[in-house]
Formats: structure tokens, sequence, C-alpha cells
């Protein structure tokens, strides 16, 4: 590359020879492609024992008249030759900054997941949401024990004793029999708690698991989840129970959806209600489904929690948490949501 | 309920046209949801025809049997087959080859022709069999999907029929009628009769109805029959069992007489076998009127019929053959010779009827809901009767059905009414509700027209009174279960429509949100969902062993759990205790579906029994109890706090390239709880664990500042991971939530944080081997006093240059003032008191 042998300084004043020398150090600057040559480049042009440095070394030795014009000529040669380095310095780091940054490029579709999110098992993140909802409403989330006391489950909800109604919930009994303990079969016992220990008026929404003696397979299931809502107040009719339904369905479903009463018995209910939902999204084409029961609080409920059924009345309604799961988010089999088969919670990861 | 569209036609106006569907469409509207369609079309079709054998030859077979060639007309003589068809001989008579032997030349049978269509797809075709071209099959019952007989055809006049050859068969039989199941609710025993879903057609369609009670001519009175008493000495909640019971006496019947094939079809429909005559007969008048009717062989009774309660240890063998020990609750109908029936539920061998028999004696009674339901589950003896028992049956129609089980037999079956008859009780007095004038109008929200209210009480068969306050009410006597003002607003509902109700949203009070164990049960699940795990929710039902093993810490320690009267399996008879029996069953059924890396979590109640388990007795219902009667029922119930529990095995990702997977171990366990802690804001104290689940060397015991144990975690057992059949070195916590939620703070008080530059301090401190290093932690931190802000282990090390035995732990100190720059001096001074607590509590000696 640029050769420069130490040789006789030239003359400080030869401006000619200096800027021989200073063309010669810009084009080997302009020639060297790596920052290693630069450096060489630059030992080679401005070292001392470059031409230039050993001509600006002479100038001291000029006489006082001359040393003027040496200087000017060996300041403008030496920093035309510092600019050409720094210009070329800074291009030559950019590119190599570059190259870095090429050189270190990666496959980011070959990369490795070290954190992942876990899942919540959507019927518990179904139960969050319709809670929500409710509470929203300015409604408050009730709940109670799992095993309970036959009285809260079936004689404070009027199943009169012996009635067929208390043999059509497949109770779970726990041992011994004359302690009267069994797993409700309902949510409805957290209704005769909450109207025991809250002051009325009283808008609650109780969710919670329960238990039937089912075996498992496609659509049953002994254990399974139910929200229920009960509200007591003065002066409240079947109309309201109607749009708090047609509201809470609305959310669920959107604003199209729609629902349908029929006629139908629950002992804790007169009138009772067979509740349908118009699902406008439903697998197979819009349609009615049974989404629950609902009715309006039979007095003897009342009366078995100190409310006079003179004064206030009241209106309840029960959905299955696993029934909606299965129409809103088409899941097909019940057993899918019950043996913990880690794709179906991951499926759904943290929403539903 | 099944209902025989025909049936249904006599009594309701059911249009021409309409299907089993039509009709459920319209009882839905009413109450009663759809079950079913039962239609023999769908699995039965024609050409199949009445056919006269002409000819029958036996021809017998080289494999030993016989069969008939024979030779049968299937249109009148005279006139020409008007089917078409592939093997329908124009001629009008059809070979056909037929195996059965219990028909003669002459006799009349079912033909099923070439193109008809048997249940089972069964199709019948022309074919070559034993050298001949068979055209059609001469069918059995069974094999018209209409009864069991397979032992030979059906020859139609042993049923009692001489039709025209060439009628259509299908018709002939009732074949083309079909039958609407619907669900009847409890609480509607009326429905489960023609008669009852009848009256509720009209109600739904607002067509007529003609009640088929009012079709029976049945005396006023009846005397002089049957003596019969009723003697219930111990009634249920006060009502006598018995307070109706008539009787009435046919005589001369031959017993053996074949059912009418409409009678037949029409039970069948309503999925009732024919039995014979007689049991038919009873049968029919049950589902016609709702009234169950129990038929003696007159001949065998001896002596005054006595309904009375059983003596404890009475037997009975019953109609099913059966010996059965009673019960003193047990209601019996009982003669001279003892027991001949428990009521309502089932009769007696001794005195049934047979084929034999000449003279009945029909029982038409009226039982209680309660005795039956009782005997009917104690004996676990469903019945049609007991289903209609249980849930009332009309008191005012039991000598109108015994009338028309008269009438059959007379008709039917060749007897002869006896004139007298018996008739004893006492009448169910009616209840008159007082239904206030607006008061349907506020309970439904809709206002509703006196007109409406009215009709549709007035359409129910009410007796409808308008007076000051509003309505006086009497219910009809079949509807017992219109009790009150409630039941008439439902039944005007109903009656109305549903869906006439508006929709208004109440508007409920300011509310309080969620609750703060809600909320915080909420970020608990959240949290450990965010953290990587996977929610799963597993049956609470357990093994003795699993809540023996993971419900208590010692081994051999019996775990106090709930039991199920009556589980799923007994394999999983108690509730659990523990969460992780269940995760693990999870875990394990993953693994078998190819998933190896698992890390699983549960939030879910566990069941933790004390020393009072429920209440002796429960209160009545319709009235609030007691305080101290609540109390009872409220101690009663069974702890059961909230657990958090998970598992994890295998790794803790997948691998992938640049990325070496880690297997999960001890100390991901603890880290997984601690985060609930953190979450919560709940300091656990982590201390070397001892648990019959985890390794005993690889456990951490979790207890809050209070020394409450809350948890454990840590790697499970080997053995107990071997029983299992689960990978070696799987790792599980479990925390009591419950405890974790109480012992959060309420209100966090905020600390100032300090400006001033930090000093750091790192000492090393050798200690035995088997001090916890938590423990030098806490001496550190309560020996270097205010100034330290924090204190955390950094290294741990043994070997070269320690000491056998020993280990060297390194701490990390930060000290830093509120007020000031600490000096070097100050710095080291709480350092070296620090260490100086560690030495005295822990023989710590800096290295």
């Amino acid at each position: 590359m640029t050769e420069t042998l130490p040789g006789a300084a030239p003359n400080p004043l030869d401006e000619a020879a200096i800027t021989a020398a200073v063309d010669q150090a810009v084009a080997a600057i302009a020639a060297a492609s790596t920052l290693d040559e630069l450096k060489a480049v630059r030992l080679a042009h401005t070292g001392e024992k470059s031409a230039l440095s050993l001509a600006n070394r002479e100038i001291g030795a000029l006489p006082k008249d001359q040393k003027a014009a040496a200087g000017k000529l060996m300041g403008a040669s030496r920093g035309r030759v510092n600019k050409a380095l720094a210009d070329r310095t800074a291009e030559l780091e950019a590119e190599n900054d570059a190259r870095i940054l090429v050189e270190e490029t990666v496959d980011v579709t070959a990369a490795p997941r070290r954190r992942r999110a876990g899942a919540r098992h959507p019927l518990s993140t179904l139960q969050d949401r319709v809670a929500d909802i409710f509470v929203g409403m300015g409604w408050e989330i009730a709940e109670g024990p799992e095993v309970e006391s036959e009285w809260f489950n079936f004689d404070a909800l009027n199943f009169k004793p012996d009635h067929p109604a208390r043999e059509m919930q497949d109770t779970f009994f726990v041992e011994p029999p004359e302690a009267h303990l069994l797993m409700r079969t309902h949510t409805s016992p957290v209704q005769v708690r909450s109207m025991l220990e809250r002051e009325v008026p009283i808008y609650v929404l109780c969710p919670g698991k329960v238990f039937r003696t089912d075996e498992l397979d496609a659509t049953h299931t002994p254990v399974f989840h139910q929200f229920e809502g009960l509200a007591i107040d003065k002066n409240l009719s079947m109309a309201d129970l109607r749009g708090t339904l047609e509201h809470f369905a609305r959310q669920m479903f959107g604003d199209e959806a729609q629902i349908r009463l029929r006629p139908n018995y629950f002992p804790f209910t007169e009138p009772s209600a067979e509740l349908d939902i118009w699902h406008p999204g439903a697998k197979g084409g819009p349609r009615w489904i049974e989404w629950g029961g609902c009715g309006m609080v039979n007095p003897n409920v009342l009366r078995a929690a100190g409310i006079d059924p003179d004064v206030y009345s009241g209106f309840a309604f029960g959905m299955g948490i696993e029934r909606t799961l299965m129409f809103r988010n088409e899941v097909g089999d019940m057993r899918d949501m019950i043996e913990g088969d880690v794709r179906f919670s991951e499926h759904f990861g943290m929403e539903i | 309920m099944r209902i025989p569209l025909s049936w249904l036609r006599e009594f309701a106006a059911v249009p021409a046209g309409a299907t089993a569907e039509d009709v459920m469409a319209d009882l839905v509207k009413v109450g009663f949801e759809e079950e079913a369609v039962h239609r023999p079309t769908e699995a039965l079709q024609g050409p199949i025809v009445v056919g006269q054998v002409l000819s029958l030859v036996k021809e017998p077979q080289s494999n030993g049997k016989t069969i008939n060639w024979c030779q049968v007309r299937v249109v009148p003589e005279g006139q020409q087959q008007t089917l078409a068809g592939d093997g329908i001989d124009a001629s009008g008579v059809q070979g056909i080859i037929c195996g059965a032997h219990n028909f003669v030349e002459g006799d009349k049978v079912v033909v099923t022709l070439p193109g008809a269509v048997l249940p089972g797809d069964f199709r019948i075709s022309a074919r070559k069999t034993y050298g001949h071209l068979s055209a059609g099959m001469i069918a059995s019952v069974r094999e018209l999907g209409i009864g069991e007989d397979h032992d030979g055809i059906l020859v139609l006049s042993r049923i009692g029929l001489d039709p025209e050859v060439g009628t259509d068969a299908m018709e002939l039989l009732g074949l083309y009628d079909q039958a609407a199941e619907i669900n009847v609710t409890p609480d509607r025993g009326y429905a489960f009769s023609i008669r009852g879903v009848a009256r509720e057609y009209a109600h739904a369609t607002g067509t007529a109805f003609t009640d088929p009670a009012s079709k029976v001519q049945a005396p006023a009175a009846l005397s002089g029959g049957y003596p019969v008493k009723l003697n219930d000495d111990a009634p249920i909640y006060g009502k006598p069992g018995c307070d109706r019971f008539v009787a009435r006496t046919v005589r001369g019947v031959d017993a053996t007489k074949p059912t009418p094939p409409w009678m037949a079809s029409r039970l069948r429909l309503a999925g009732i076998r024919s039995i014979s005559l007689p049991v038919d007969i009873s049968n029919y008048v049950m589902l016609e009127l709702g009234q169950p009717l129990h038929f003696y062989d007159q001949d065998k009774l001896s002596g005054e019929i006595v309904v009375r309660r059983a003596v404890a240890g009475e037997k009975l063998k019953t109609l099913d053959g059966k010996e059965r020990t009673l019960d003193a609750e047990d209601l019996l109908i009982t003669d001279g010779s003892g027991p001949i029936g428990v009521a309502g539920v089932m009769g007696g061998a001794a005195t049934e009827v047979s084929d034999a028999t000449s003279t009945i004696l029909i029982e038409a009674a009226h039982f209680e809901e309660v005795s039956i339901a009782r005997s009917r589950r104690r004996h676990k003896l469903p019945s049609e009767a007991s289903k209609r028992f249980e849930r009332g049956v009309d008191w005012h129609v039991a000598h109108i059905a015994a009338q028309r089980a008269v009438d059959l037999l007379v008709e039917l079956a060749g007897g002869t009414a006896a004139a007298e008859g018996t008739d004893v009780g006492t009448p169910v007095e009616p209840v008159t509700v007082q239904l206030p004038a607006a008061f349907a109008a506020e309970r439904i929200g809709i206002d509703f027209t006196e007109e409406q209210i009215l009709t549709s009480l007035q359409d129910l068969g009410a007796e409808v009174v308008r007076n000051e306050g509003g309505y006086a009410v009497t219910a009809p006597s079949w509807r017992t279960d219109l009790e009150t003002k409630e039941d008439l607003s439902e039944e005007i509902a109903r009656l109305v429509g549903y869906d006439k109700i508006p929709a208004t949203l109440p508007v409920a009070p300011p509310g309080r949100g969620l609750t703060r164990v809600q909320q915080q049960r909420r970020r608990l699940v959240q949290a450990f969902a965010d953290a990587g795990l996977t929610e799963v929710l597993a049956y609470p039902f357990v093994s003795k062993a699993a809540n023996d093993t993971f419900g208590v810490p010692e081994a051999g320690a019996e775990r106090k759990a709930l039991k199920l009267a009556n589980p799923i399996s007994e394999e999983h008879g108690y509730l659990r205790t523990s969460i992780l029996p269940g995760l693990i069953e999870v875990a394990k059924r993953n693994h078998s579906r190819g998933f190896r890396d698992l890390a699983l979590f549960e939030a879910g109640t566990v069941f933790l029994p004390g020393d009072t388990l429920g209440t002796g007795s429960i209160p009545p219902l319709g009235a609030r109890p007691a305080d101290e009667v609540l109390d009872g029922l409220y101690d009663g119930v069974p702890h059961q706090p909230l657990y958090l529990a998970a598992v994890l095995t295998g790794h803790d990702s997948p691998a992938s390239p640049a990325h070496t997977p880690r297997s999960w171990d001890w100390a991901d366990a603890l880290d997984v709880a601690r985060l609930a802690g953190d979450v919560l804001g709940v300091e656990l104290v982590v201390s070397q664990g001892q648990h019959q689940a985890f390794h005993p060397g690889r456990a951490a015991q979790l207890s809050l500042r209070t020394g409450e144990v809350v948890g454990y975690a840590g790697e499970l057992h080997p053995k107990l991971l071997a029983a299992h059949d689960m990978p070696a070195r799987s790792v599980a916590l479990e925390l009591n939530a419950e405890a974790l939620f109480e012992a959060a703070a309420d209100v966090i008080v905020a600390r100032p944080i300090s400006g001033y530059p930090v000093a750091t301090q790192d000492v090393a401190l050798v200690v035995a081997a088997e001090v916890p290093a938590d423990e030098v932690l806490a001496a550190l931190r309560e020996g270097a006093g205010e100034l330290l802000e924090d204190v955390s282990l950094f290294d741990v090390y043994a070997g070269k240059g320690i000491e056998e035995g020993k280990k060297s732990l390194a701490f990390n100190l930060r000290f830093r003032a509120a007020d000031r720059t600490l000096t070097a001096d100050e710095a080291s001074a709480a350092r070296d008191a620090a260490v100086a607590a560690a030495h005295e509590r822990t023989g710590a000696v800096q290295r």
C-alpha cells in the first residue's frame, strides 16, 4: 500500500513537494479499506517519520520571515490530511458497525420460548366473566359451602320431604345419614344463606360447584358449576326477571341475543320458568337453546329466611356454566372440561 | 309421558294432519318439555297386507328342518292385484316359504310383500330359497316390532280379527299412529294421563276439550260390594294412607281373550307392554284417566279387605315373584290371609289375575302421596301406579275409572258386571284460595284483564267467585298442586302465555364490588396462570388412602375425612382433604396422552370435618328456624377452606435451538409457593419440612410469621411417585389459601424511601452443614439493626478450604440510613453486629 520510506525532509516552503506529499497521503487514506489499514496509513503519513512531520519540524530552522508562510502551508496541508483521516475513519467505523450487525443476524423464527404464560381453566374464566357482568350491575357475589346441610339445600327451598322433586336432583349424601349433610345439588343454598345473612334489598349472584350422582359422559358430569342470581326487593315481578336475564344474555351473547320463558316447575319458585336463549352464533345456525331455570321466589323460601312475603318479592335464576361454555364456545364433549387435558385449558389461555 | 295421537284426538281437537312434533310444539307452551317422538313407520314400511293361506306344503329339508311352501292370497278373490313391483304377483297370490308351524291352511296372516321394510332395516324381496321363489314373508309380531313373541307367525284370528284379505295390515294394527313423549314436572300428577294432557292441549291451542271422565256412566253410589275397611292407625304427617277405596266385581270373565289391536297399539305407543287382556285394561284405564287400578282374582280373596299399616317383619310375595319384608310404615292391602299388596306400589302374587281367573275384583283407590313415595323407595319398586300416586291422583275419578274398567271387561273379556259395588272413604276437602284482584298482575308484570283471569282459571276447571278483594278460587279436584295465590298467578300467566311478559330491568342498590377474599382468590389464580402454570379442575372424590397420605404430614396417621354414602365408585368414596391426589391423576392422564412436561395447578375446596358433623334433625320448611337452631345448622357444616396446589413434572419448557430446558426441581415448587405469598403480600417462613408425601430431605414447610403451618413444597416422595407411576423428581406444593388470605394485611403502610447512598458489605460465614441458611440470614437481619436495608444469600460453598461437615454461606448486606450518608465505620459496625448475632445463634464464624 502506502510505502513511505524515511528520507530527507522536504522543504516546508516547497509547496509542490508538500502538496505531493499531501496528495499521496490523501490517496492512501482513501485507499484504506479497513480500520487497521487506515491506522497504518495514518502512521505512515502523519507519524513522526512521515514526510509531513519531518517537513513541519524543519519550520523551526527557517529564518523568521519565512516561518509564517511555511507554517501556513504546513498547517493547511496537515489539516487536509487530518480531515481526510477523520472522514475515512468515520466511514470505516460506520461500515464496520453495519457489518457487525449483519453478522449478528439470527433466525427469529427459530427462537426458543423460555417464558410462557400458563392458562386458566375456561370454566373458571367464564365464572369470572359472569360475575363481572353482575358486579357491573351493582350485584354482589355470594358464596357458600359445597358440603351443605340438607335444610339449606332442600327444606329451606321448599322441597317437601318425600316429594319426588327431591329425587330429581340425584344427591350425594355424606355419612352418617343422620347428620343430614349432603353435597349441594345446586347453588341455591347460598341464596338462602344470603337471605339470612344480608339485609333486604338483596341482589346477589352465587356461582360455584355443584354435585349430582350422574355418570360422566359427553353431556353429564357428577361435578359441575352453576351460577344463580337472586333479587329480593319490593315490587319485583317476572318482568324484572325477564329484563335482567335479557340484559345478561346480551352481555354474554351479543346484542342480538333473545330469551324465551317456558312454564316449568321448581319447588323454590312460583311461577317457574325454563329459560331458552336465542343464540344467533350457534353452531349449525341460529336456534333456541335451553339455558337454565328461573322464577319468582316461592313465599315459603322467603319465610324460611325470615323475610315477609307480603312486603317483599323476589326472583331467582340459575344456569350451568359447563352448558354455557358448551354452546357459547362450541365445546362438544363435557369430558374435555373435566379431564384436565392441558390442551383444553391452553387453547383458551387467559380468555374465553 | 307418551301420548298416542289417536288417543289424544278422542278428547282434544288435534288437526288431522298434525304430527307428534306439532303436538309437542303446542304442549311446550304450557310447560311440557319435548322428550321424543315414537313413530312405528320410521322403522316399518309397507306393503304389508292381510293374506289368507290357500295351501301349505310341508317340505322336509336335508338339515332336518321342515319348511312350509305356502300359497297366500293377498287380494280379495276375484279382484286384481293393484300393487306393482318386483316380486309382486299379478295374480294376487304369492308363493312364500315359511319356517313357522303355528298356522294352517285358511288362516289369515300378515304378509310383508316385496318392497316392505321391517325394523332393523330388514328389506323384503323375492328371493330363491329351498328351491322356490319366495316372494314375501309371513310375519311374526316380533318381526313387525310390535311384540316379543317369536314362536310363530301372527295368526289374526287369535287376536280376535277376521279382516278382509288385502286389508292394509299396518292400519289394522295401529302402526300409522304415533306418540309424542313429553316431560311431566313433579307438580303435575294429573298430566300423567290422556285426560290431563288433552286438557292442557286445549289450553295451549284454545280448542275444545272433552273430559274422558264425562263419557263414563258411573253410578252415583255403590253399595253391597266386596267388604273393605280403611284402618290406618299410623298416618304419616297426620294424613290417612287411604281415603277412598272403590271395589267393583266383574264375573264370568275370559282372561285369555286377546287384547284388541287398537288397545295393544296405544299401550305399545305409550310404552307399556301388552301382557294379558285384564292387565292391559287396567293399564289402559290408568293411562286414560290417571287412576291406577289393581285387579284381584276375587275367588282367591278370603274375607274382608283391610287397608292398614304393616306389622314390622310381615312378608309378602309381590307380582314380580320376590318375597319382600315389610316395614311398619308400609301401607298394605290385606285380606283374611294377610298382606295381598303394597298399596299403590305393587300387588301380591297370591291374588294375581291369571288365565284361569273368571271373577275380577277391581280396586280403584286413592292413596296418600308420601306413604306411597316412601314404600316405593324402601322397596325400590318404581311403578306406573306409584309414579301417579306420589304426585297426586284425582280423588273424584276413582269410581269413574272403576266403571271404565268394568265396561271394558264386559265388552272385551265377556264378563258381566255385578250390580253391587263398594265405595268407602272420605272426600278430600277442596281448598279455596283468595286471589287479590291485582296480585297476578303485580307478580307477573302483565296487566291482566278480569276476563283473562276468569277465563284462565275456569279453563283449568277451577270454580271462581268474584268477591270484594278479588277472586275466591276453588281448584279442581285433580289440581292438588294449586294451594296458594302464587300458584294461581302462574296458571294465569301460563295460560295467557309467558311470551306476553314484558322486560324491565330493575336497578340494584349501589354494590360493594368483589369482596377482598374474592379479589385475593382471583389474583392468586391469575398469578399462577401468568407464571406459566395451567389451571385444571379435578373431582373432589378421592380414596381413603389418598387422604391418609396427602392430607396429613405424619405417616400412619389417619386423616379425618368425609365419606360419601353413595359415591360414584367405592375407590373414590371420600371427599378430598388435599388437592394433590386429583392433580396427580390429571398429570397421569396427560402423560398417557403424550404430555410429559407439565405444570398444573388447582385452587379448590377441601373438606375438613371437625368434631361436630351435621345436625340430628332439620327444621321444617316454610318458617325461619330459631337462632339457636340456625346456629346448629351453620356449625354442623364442616370446614371447607380453599386450598391451592400445583404439580410440576418434566421440564420447564420445550427444547429449542440455543435453549436447554431445565428439569423442574424442588426449588421450583418452593418458588411457586412463595409466589403465592408475594402476590398476596404475605411473608412465608420456610423451614425444613417433614411430610410423608414429600422427599424427607427436599421439602419445605411453609408457615406464617405466627407459626401457623400453611403448606408444603418440594419434591414428592420417590416411593410415592413410583407407586403412582409418576416420573421421578416430580415436585409439588400445596397451600392453605384461606389462611394466606386471612394473613394478608388489610392496609399496607408505606415506608419512607431514603435517597442517601447505599453501603454494601459482603460476609462469608462458616456454619455446620445442617444449619439452615434461612436461620443464619434471620440472625444477621436481627443483629444488623435498623440500618440494614436488605440481606440476601448469594452463595453456598462446601469443599476445599472448608472444614468437613461445614459450609460457607456468602451474604450480601445492604445498609442505608434515612437521614445521612453512612460512614464506612458505621456500616462495618452494623455488619459486625450482624455477624456476632449469627455467631451467637448459629455458631457462624466469619471466614
